[in-house]
């Protein structure tokens, strides 16, 4: 019998599985974006954070800490987004 | 704005039938219970666990998991509803209520408010007479086998009468506030109080 | 890389194959098709009648060397209810919406480089497969190895394709291991995935290998923590988790 912490792991994913729905909030692509963590200093891409998506939200965590980097929100007129885990977000400009 | 697209043939996940009146407004009975999760799955050995009552109370009190398992617990069954709409009917528990625990502290008068705050650092505020007359219970047992840690285990806060994100798994302790502070989903657009008749799921509801 | 809308767009089903017992690819021909990179995937929206809608992300299986249409490789769930749909009901002429192409991090294309390891859990192969196609259609030679787990030899999702990228013999390698039953007479990999398997598949690709692992949570960091073991750095691999649902989200 799988370990039940085992399968409770295996619903995390990574910050590949909201790469929609950041664009959407940033119009740009963002799981190259990189990052740093507020709590403990770990850079790295959107896309190699820890992601938990089967909540009321999407919450992004740091791969070494796990902390909370990221949540979103989505309701039924608004995206909200809370971005104080990280130190700063990049996002690129539209090609001129 | 042209007609929304209907994919063929397409109904969704099967609803469980569910007796009138039972299911809240945009929610769907279901059978198993899913589990939903902001984060990896706190592992805390029971000697180590503690459950306290701190904040606008006279003097904080805190339990271990042994002071906490004589307490006088109360079997319930309830319906379970979370904002994702999913519904669980007569879902069973046994915890401690918070009537129970509150009888062990002497609360000031500023006491209005409750954040419950949890391992793996989750919390969320509720008004304290939501918690009063058996509306809430510290719970440990889930249909008669110890409460899983996957669904919140060792313990986790249940208030049925309010959606599920309410019911704060992991719980550690409740702190009495004067101020309603907002928690983990509420402070991201999810509703401050969360009554699931009114369908309050979204700040502004 | 260009900033673009991204909008949702009505796909055809131009075909469907099954590719194992539980997988099939489905064929869609997309009106706004856009060059994709090797990795990247499409989100798949299904909306029912009553307004119940309900979404998934599949990668791309094709190469982008192939326009206008792209290859989705899905997995069967028992219970899965956009799997479920999508391997029970869709026939071809049906439609689907989609939105993409998604993707930035775990993606490579032949101008990157290599050499290229990829490791692949169940249907994890999927984006790999696109980045293997789409060496193959350019004519690169870039050294690269699949690590491919699967349960059975039945699980293995193109199985035929991939014995005869094997043996093209233009530097690509494939090695399966199994985790439940093998190929009778089979004298390779029956194993989980570990840090001794992954130190011999990798050690003749050498220290500026790109890493690319895909596949359930669990195999995906078994196997990022045994490849950091063997030297190479964190910064060359690069992880997508699949959730149980084949997909991601």
């Amino acid at each position: 019998m799988d370990d039940p912490l085992d399968e409770a792991r295996e619903l995390m994913l990574d910050g590949n599985s909201v790469a929609g729905i950041l664009y959407e909030i940033f119009g740009a692509e963002m799981t190259a974006s990189p990052t740093e963590c507020e709590h403990c200093g770990k850079e790295g891409e959107l896309g190699s954070l820890l992601a938990f998506v089967s909540a009321p939200g999407y919450v992004l965590r740091c791969p070494a800490c796990e902390q909370v980097i990221l949540r979103v929100v989505q309701t039924a007129d608004y995206v909200y987004l809370d971005a104080r885990g990280a130190v700063s977000l990049r996002v690129e400009r539209p090609a001129a | 704005m042209s007609e929304r697209f209907v994919s063929r043939g397409f109904v969704g996940k099967r609803r469980v039938a569910a007796p009138g009146g039972r299911v809240p407004p945009g929610q769907h009975a279901v059978d198993d219970f899913p589990v939903l999760s902001a984060g990896p799955t706190p592992r805390i050995p029971l000697e180590k666990w503690t459950f306290s009552l701190e904040g606008e109370v006279e003097t904080p009190v805190r339990w271990t998991w042994e002071e906490f398992q004589v307490l006088p617990a109360q079997d319930l069954t309830v319906d379970i509803h979370c904002v994702t709409k999913w519904t669980k009917l007569d879902t069973r528990w046994r915890g401690v209520s918070v009537d129970n625990l509150l009888e062990h502290v002497k609360l000031k008068p500023t006491a209005r408010f409750v954040t419950a705050y949890c391992d793996g650092g989750y919390t969320t505020n509720l008004p304290l007479p939501d918690l009063l007359n058996g509306q809430g219970f510290v719970a440990y047992e889930y249909d008669g086998r110890p409460l899983a840690p996957e669904h919140g285990g060792p313990a986790r806060l249940v208030v049925p009468h309010l959606y599920f994100w309410k019911s704060a798994k992991w719980v550690r302790g409740l702190r009495l506030m004067e101020k309603d502070k907002r928690g983990f989903w509420e402070s991201a657009g999810y509703h401050h109080r969360g009554d699931p008749w009114k369908e309050e799921r979204y700040a502004g509801d | 890389m260009l900033n673009r809308p991204l909008e949702w767009q009505i796909a055809t089903i131009e075909a469907i194959q099954a590719e194992t017992a539980r997988t099939k690819t489905f064929t869609l021909s997309l009106p706004a098709w856009v060059r994709h990179l090797p990795g990247q995937h499409y989100d798949l929206r299904l909306t029912a009648e009553d307004g119940y809608q309900t979404q998934r992300s599949y990668s791309i299986a094709s190469e982008p060397e192939r326009e206008g249409e792209i290859d989705l490789t899905v997995e069967s769930l028992p219970e899965g209810e956009v799997s479920g749909y999508l391997n029970e009901v869709l026939v071809p002429g049906d439609l689907v919406e989609v939105r993409g192409p998604i993707g930035g991090y775990f993606v490579w294309e032949v101008s990157r480089g290599g050499p290229l390891l990829l490791v692949a859990g169940g249907s994890g192969v999927v984006p790999l497969m696109s980045m293997l196609r789409h060496r193959r259609a350019v004519g690169s030679s870039v050294p690269a190895r699949l690590l491919y787990s699967s349960r059975t030899p039945e699980d293995v999702i193109y199985a035929d394709e991939l014995r005869s990228l094997h043996e093209d013999g233009d530097g690509l390698e494939v090695i399966h291991t199994f985790t439940r039953s093998r190929p009778t007479g089979w004298t390779g990999y029956a194993r989980r995935i570990d840090a001794a398997m992954l130190k011999e598949i990798s050690a003749p690709l050498g220290s500026r290998t790109q890493a690319f692992i895909c596949g359930p949570t669990l195999l995906v960091e078994a196997a990022a923590d045994g490849l950091v073991a063997t030297g190479l750095a964190p910064g060359r691999i690069k992880t997508e988790r699949f959730g149980t649902s084949g997909g991601t989200a």
